[in-house]
């Protein structure tokens, strides 16, 4: 198997008397979907804001393509081709869908429009956004420039998921992405997921939805007291054993432990 | 695959629904009017304030629907204008400005005390007016963006301080319009008249049509301006969406400063003389607030247009105007507003309401 694209060593972060993630290695292989699954309280979360940019781990490394890496900021990640998308989506619900999707990294109309006065180029915005949108079969959302506050959850997850992959060349992370979702909208977005990784990009799926999980993910990172108690491949065990690796009730086979 | 989770399998299979499609059936003529509102939400204080022209020009005839008593109008509100410009800024980021007028009049007394105290050249004076009222915005910003307290606070205490300072500083001392006149007349720069047939328009009737064309344009064709938008609407969502809020609140409340110190310079001009009492320092947040709530700006932030503040504004001078042309008592205007702001946040309640 070729190396891993995004590799973490001995990451380490405490709040206070807390440990949150506790001396835990990661890996992602290129092209696939690998579900991070664990406990409330396992530290899954922090791991994953580790990796995107949002947490500073207090020791360890983390490299991409084998480049050694240190993220100050989801915008340094971001500049490094790794999107998140967050269970809250991060979008503003009164701006436009085109608005969402370029938040922070606007176009500029070329030449003297937009050097001096620093007019956005909307047209291209709108066109780059519709485009996206269609490529993963969203196109039924007509009006581009309708507010995000209008659209339903599914939508607003698509927009969020086409976000992410319209910008994130190299490592997209997915935070729950069906929690709030009715089961048709999950399973569009679970199509939307796997629609992704057709395109060669890699996906962190954190999930608490365990049939999702076996669905999609190629391989099963199990978080269990802050680190990586196991990873499994979803065709070798059933979920309940997923689930007693994660809760500490089955020590993880002595191949897979990590 | 594991066996267990076939749960799902019908709705794999039996999807004919479509997913995100979106409803283009007809709407009723009140849907499309509330949709045209949900997204030009400046509509409302347009047509406000045309009805509000409309009806006192045709009470009081060729005495109000004339150039004259229309400019005049832009006369009287050109301090409130500019003022409610940069009070709509703050109150689109979620926040309020309870200092602007007494960072106005501070500004001012700056201005004048540095020209007749220190013989600053009076153009330099004013630079250092706006650069102090930047200053005070500079404060203001970083109390809330990285002490994280609430704008309210922050600026309610601003308020008290800055209008301390100003009398502590100028002592009390009113410098006259004719000393102003006589030895800075640059300070008056912007109560200039400009002569259009029967209209008289001042420099800073100018500057303030100007002040809110720049802002409307920045707020809705620039990434500032959909960051400041982001920001109001959550800013934890901005943040992870890649916005730099700090950068954003501090840009905002520095260059709400700003403008307060051109709403100083535009005072002078109006006044003539420069008075650390005027009822600016006083009322002028109020006055701001009013004309920003009026012209439809949510006071939850994010939502709202810089247009409607300027219409907003526009509506209390037309109002008061009219109404003492009427020979109505003056508490008429004060009763009409105050009904006239109620209305406008029951209008915003409803356009908020996105399902209507």
């Amino acid at each position: 198997m070729s190396d891993p694209i995004l590799k973490a060593r001995g990451l380490n972060k405490r709040y206070g008397k807390v440990t949150a993630i506790d001396n835990c290695d990661f890996d992602l292989m290129p092209g696939e979907i690998l579900a991070v699954i664990g406990d409330n309280g396992a530290g899954k979360s922090t791991l994953i804001k580790a990796l995107s940019g949002a947490v500073q781990p207090d020791s360890g490394k983390i490299w991409l393509d084998g480049q050694e890496v240190a993220f100050a900021s989801p915008n340094d990640a971001r500049a490094n081709g790794i999107e998140t998308v967050y269970q809250t989506l991060a979008m503003s619900p009164a701006l436009s869908i085109t608005d969402n999707m370029f938040m922070g990294r606007e176009l500029r109309k070329p030449g003297l429009m937009g050097k001096l006065f620093r007019t956005l180029d909307k047209k291209a915005m709108e066109d780059f956004a519709r485009e996206k949108l269609a490529e993963l079969g969203l196109m039924t959302i007509q009006n581009i420039n309708q507010a995000v506050e209008t659209l339903s959850g599914g939508q607003r997850q698509g927009v969020a998921v086409a976000r992410a992959a319209a910008f994130g060349s190299r490592v997209i992370i997915l935070d729950e992405p069906t929690a709030a979702l009715g089961v048709k909208e999950s399973r569009r977005v679970l199509e939307l997921i796997l629609d992704v990784r057709s395109r060669g990009i890699p996906i962190i799926l954190i999930s608490h939805n365990m049939p999702h999980v076996f669905e999609v993910a190629d391989r099963i990172h199990i978080h269990r007291l802050g680190k990586r108690a196991a990873v499994i491949r979803p065709s070798d065990f059933s979920m309940s054993d997923a689930v007693a690796i994660m809760t500490g009730a089955m020590e993880p086979p002595a191949s897979m432990a990590a | 695959m594991s066996n267990t989770d076939s749960f799902e399998e019908v709705v794999k299979t039996r999807r004919e629904e479509k997913f995100a499609e979106f409803d283009t059936t007809e709407k009723g003529v009140l849907q499309k009017f509330h949709h045209a509102l949900h997204t030009n939400t400046a509509l409302v204080p347009l047509i406000v304030l045309l009805a509000a022209i409309l009806v006192f020009g045709l009470i009081l005839g060729e005495k109000f629907f004339s150039p004259f008593a229309l400019t005049l109008i832009l006369q009287q509100v050109q301090i409130v204008g500019v003022l409610a410009a940069a009070q709509s800024l703050i109150i689109l980021t979620a926040g309020i400005d309870l200092s602007v007028g007494a960072v106005a009049v501070l500004c001012s007394v700056i201005m004048g005390q540095f020209t007749f105290r220190y013989g600053v050249p009076p153009f330099f004076a004013v630079l250092l007016g706006l650069a102090f009222g930047t200053a005070i915005g500079a404060v203001n910003g970083w109390l809330v963006s990285k002490v994280k307290l609430p704008p309210f606070i922050v600026t309610l205490g601003m308020w008290q301080i800055v209008l301390a300072a100003n009398y502590l500083y100028s002592a009390n001392e009113t410098i006259r319009s004719q000393d102003i006149e006589a030895q800075a007349p640059f300070l008056q720069a912007m109560g200039t008249t400009v002569k259009l047939g029967g209209a008289n328009l001042t420099f800073g009737v100018i500057l303030m049509v100007i002040l809110v064309l720049v802002l409307a344009y920045a707020l809705r064709s620039t990434a500032w301006g959909r960051h400041v938008y982001a920001v109001g609407d959550d800013p934890e969502s901005a943040k992870l969406a890649g916005v730099n809020v700090h950068k954003t609140l501090m840009s905002v409340y520095m260059l709400v400063g700003f403008i307060c110190g051109l709403a100083a310079w535009v005072m002078i001009g109006r006044f003539g003389s420069v008075s650390p009492s005027a009822t600016t320092g006083v009322i002028g947040n109020i006055q701001a607030i009013t004309a920003v709530v009026i012209g439809g700006i949510s006071l939850f932030g994010g939502r709202g247009s810089i247009l409607g503040s300027f219409f907003g504004a526009l509506i209390v001078g037309v109002f008061e105007l009219g109404l003492r042309m009427a020979g109505a008592d003056p508490q008429w205007t004060f009763l009409l507003i105050g009904v006239l702001i109620i209305a406008a946040v029951t209008v915003d309640q409803w356009i908020r309401k996105v399902t209507a």
